[in-house]
């Protein structure tokens, strides 16, 4: 398959790979809220983890991904736009940004959807362990 | 020396032709150049003569008569003609109604066998798809279990492409002529790299291809035996009447000249090439599964072609350890390198796990593979897992006991 110039570089040279933790640690954590999403049987496991600090601003963020070349620079390149956004903002990434940005191939177009699945995960993670509601569930009627 | 990159161990998907292969072809293109067909001048008695002397180099090879040697476009034809043609000649009941016939044949098989059986159960033929062992093999006795009163037709692959094991082609054939059914065998992989003699191995009909034996691409063969019993085919292609009737269409004179050549290349070097390439594939596997944990070789242990390894890395993915294997051409069993975006099914076939099926490389060595290029392929895979598995949420949580097969996934 022939990639893109991004996708290869972050392939190539991923960003922000690794975690805050063990499962067990990040798991008691407050300020880290985890997103672990795919499946090993689908062929893409992508588990993102954000540091939030007191401001309520993602002060860092990690990522490990089993999956193709796509799925590791959907996930790397989500790291990179996380980082200094509030929640909110966080929230307003969409697959098709990612789709955009590394011009991914019409095939490989679930992994953009797989990135941002776990950053919805890691952030409603995140809000669950604070006690905040969860924005989908007051978004929905009622 | 510096080594020459990308280095070619994908020799199972093509081979390069043999230089004397070439050779032998290039009169044919330009001064013998004329129509076999053409019984009326010496240039079609040329091109004859060279299409004669082909059907014997390829009968040679595989132990049979040159008359019972059709020329094709290649394996995937040879498979359709044995499989349409035997089903059409030997039909229990006519076109348009069901129970006109079983066939048996494997989960294993390349496309070009399970695609044609699949269509004529749609059209009122009966078939049974045989499930391998965990070690990739097909027996005589999983065959026998399956005979029924109507079975026409059995057709095992010799050696599987994907994984390289070889089935027990000699008793399955003893099995057929026993019971008085036809046997064909798709040896794509196996002629003109291991021995084949279709009287002693019970063989009726046999597909094999040139340019997987380092012969030109466009060609190929079809075994159709003549004696005990006397095969006969409906052809696909009808028309002038060439190869007997069975396969009409002028000869591609170049390539069945080719084919030819490379098979007499074949039966000459094949024990020398086996045997250099099973010390240069158990190199390879050794080097690899000796410095990396939790990765396997797939298929069963011994009976497996030499040249042929498929090894599964636990918690990496196909795709993304292809990229970072770029400078070695080969093949993965991974969903993402397929347009159909399922794992291989003839890895899911042998009962591995999802995520060992999803992580397979295949690398298949050839002629003119050097132990120096072995030994680069294993640092480059050892390197390009490790890096992998540095990215792999599925490794750190096999290091802390985790049982993957235990999680609940999301499911898309």
């Amino acid at each position: 398959m022939a990639y893109g110039p991004k996708i290869i570089d972050h392939y190539e040279h991923p960003r922000n790979v690794g975690n805050f933790g063990t499962t067990s640690d990040v798991k008691s954590r407050k300020d880290i809220g985890v997103g672990l999403v795919g499946a090993p049987e689908c062929g893409d496991v992508m588990q993102l983890q954000i540091k939030v600090g007191p401001d309520g601003t993602i002060e860092d963020a990690k990522f490990k991904t089993f999956g193709c070349g796509s799925a590791i620079a959907s996930s790397s390149l989500a790291t990179e736009w996380l980082k200094g956004k509030t929640l909110d903002q966080a929230e307003q990434i969409k697959n098709t940004m990612i789709v955009e940005e590394l011009s991914l191939p019409p095939v490989k177009i679930h992994c953009s959807v797989l990135a941002e699945d776990a950053i919805r995960a890691a952030i409603e993670d995140y809000k669950h362990k604070n006690g905040v509601p969860s924005t989908r569930a007051a978004a929905s009627p009622p | 020396m510096a080594l020459k990159t990308p280095v070619y161990m994908d020799h199972a998907a093509t081979t390069p032709c043999d230089p004397r292969v070439v050779e032998a072809m290039l009169p044919f293109f330009t001064t013998t150049f004329g129509n076999p067909g053409s019984r009326n001048h010496s240039f079609g008695w040329d091109a004859e003569a060279g299409v004669d002397r082909a059907r014997g180099q390829v009968a040679s090879l595989l132990g049979a008569d040159e008359k019972e040697i059709i020329f094709t476009s290649g394996a995937t034809e040879s498979n359709n003609l044995a499989i349409r043609g035997a089903a059409a000649m030997y039909e229990k009941k006519p076109a348009g109604q069901t129970g006109r016939g079983h066939i048996i044949t494997s989960l294993i098989e390349h496309k070009a066998v399970l695609d044609p059986v699949k269509r004529l159960q749609k059209e009122g033929f009966d078939a049974t798809f045989l499930e391998p062992g965990p070690d990739g093999l097909i027996t005589a006795d999983m065959v026998r279990h399956a005979l029924r009163d109507d079975t026409i037709l059995v057709s095992i692959m010799w050696a599987n492409n994907e994984i390289g094991t070889i089935n027990d082609i000699p008793p399955i054939g003893a099995l057929c002529h026993e019971k008085g059914i036809l046997f064909h065998t798709d040896a794509t992989q196996w002629a003109g790299k291991m021995p084949v003699h279709v009287e002693r191995d019970n063989v009726d009909l046999l597909s094999m291809s040139g340019h997987k034996i380092y012969g030109p691409k466009g060609v190929g063969a079809l075994y159709v035996r003549r004696r005990k019993p006397r095969v006969r085919l409906t052809p696909l292609v009808d028309g002038g009447g060439q190869e007997r009737g069975f396969r009409s269409g002028t000869l591609n004179v170049t390539g069945i000249v080719g084919l030819g050549k490379a098979c007499e290349i074949a039966q000459a070097e094949m024990d020398h090439d086996a045997h250099r390439l099973l010390e240069l594939r158990t190199r390879l596997e050794k080097g690899v599964t000796a410095r990396l944990d939790s990765c396997q070789v797939n298929g069963h242990p011994t009976k497996r072609l030499p040249h042929i390894a498929n090894i599964s890395f636990g918690f990496v993915e196909g795709e993304g350890l292809m990229m970072a294997v770029k400078e070695i051409a080969c093949s993965s069993g991974s969903a993402c390198t397929s347009a159909s975006l399922e794992p291989s099914y003839v890895l899911k076939a042998l009962d591995l796990s999802d995520e060992l099926a999803h992580s397979s490389l295949r690398l298949s060595l050839g002629k003119w593979t050097t132990a120096e290029q072995v030994d680069y392929a294993i640092e480059k895979i050892v390197a390009a897992v490790r890096k992998l598995r540095e990215m792999s949420p599925l490794y750190d949580m096999h290091k802390e006991g985790i049982d993957l097969s235990k999680v609940e996934w999301g499911h898309h």
